[in-house]
């Protein structure tokens, strides 16, 4: 469409005076949507199969599609996989800290304990 | 940090309510010998969950459009519509609000299921994390709309790029957060 190639040209072109960023493609952004929302139907199709409820991929099938969504989201919509190295060590290591302050709270709160 | 902190208190409570209505398990009430469902209506939330992860799209289709307002030229009425920011400003906001509708929705379901945030520590931890959630996109919601304001007064252009740009880095944080809340609370048992 000529519309999109209008825009896959401003995606590609040297950053502007206004902005330093570079951003992708629309035609990326739709795909994003669609990945986000084939893992979104993937998960409750998850929830809905017993022998998979069942078993012991269940919780940790889960956690890897979310984290999926959450990375896809942060690196392209957050455009973080085209910002500078700072802004993503400004965005990794405080979620490090989040992600480690979350797990210390889940052992001092005996969360692990009852099934170790 | 604050949402860390909110969702390891929902985690710690997790399966540690001593009456119901619970998450995923039926229950019956010792009372009224009634058998009662669990209480989370997946459907609901997935539909919301979509309708979220939609938002931020139309929110990044937003930012392109300021970006690269007035530098290609528009032939067609459709080309200028779906160039246009205060198309997918409108389409963000609407989305966000559909959302904290289902939310609304799902809040008052629960109450008149017998589950409010006294009833046990599902509930509490439960209100608590989803109610300050939907406090932030009610606020990114605001933010929109003041975009949108801006918007239909001079006309947002590639100079203000960096403050839709700011909202947009927002709108997808609370997208995350809720990425992380839909899979830990509502669909893992």
């Amino acid at each position: 469409m000529e519309h999109d190639t209008a825009h896959s040209d401003a995606a590609t072109h040297a950053p502007d005076a206004h902005h330093e960023e570079y951003h992708p493609e629309w035609s990326t952004y739709w795909k994003v949507a669609l990945i986000l929302t084939v893992i979104t139907v993937g998960e409750v199709w998850m929830y809905y199969v017993p022998a998979i409820v069942a078993s012991r991929a269940f919780v940790p099938g889960l956690l890897a599609l979310s984290a999926l969504k959450f990375a896809i989201v942060v690196m392209f919509y957050m455009h973080l996989k085209y910002d500078h190295k700072l802004f993503r060590a400004l965005f990794t290591g405080p979620l490090m800290i989040a992600g480690a302050t979350l797990i210390a709270l889940m052992f001092l709160f005996g969360h692990f304990v009852a099934k170790l | 940090m604050l949402f860390v902190s909110l969702i390891s208190t929902y985690l710690i409570y997790k399966g540690r309510s001593r009456v119901g209505p619970f998450p995923h398990e039926t229950w019956v009430d010792p009372t009224s010998g009634h058998q009662l469902h669990a209480i989370l209506n997946i459907p609901v939330t997935s539909a919301s969950t979509f309708t979220l992860l939609m938002s931020s799209l139309f929110m990044v289709l937003a930012l392109a459009a300021v970006e690269n307002k007035g530098r290609f030229p528009m032939r067609t009425w459709w080309q200028r519509r779906l160039a246009s920011s205060k198309l997918w400003l409108w389409a963000t906001a609407i989305a966000g609000t559909t959302f904290l509708g289902f939310q609304a929705f799902e809040f008052t379901s629960f109450v008149h299921e017998g589950l409010s945030i006294r009833t046990n520590l599902f509930g509490s931890s439960f209100f608590t994390l989803t109610g300050f959630h939907g406090a932030h996109v009610t606020a990114g919601v605001i933010w929109l709309l003041t975009l949108l304001s801006i918007d239909y007064k001079r006309g947002l252009g590639p100079a203000d790029s960096l403050k839709v740009d700011i909202a947009a880095l927002y709108w997808h944080f609370v997208d995350v957060v809720w990425i992380a809340i839909f899979t830990l609370v509502y669909l893992i048992k």
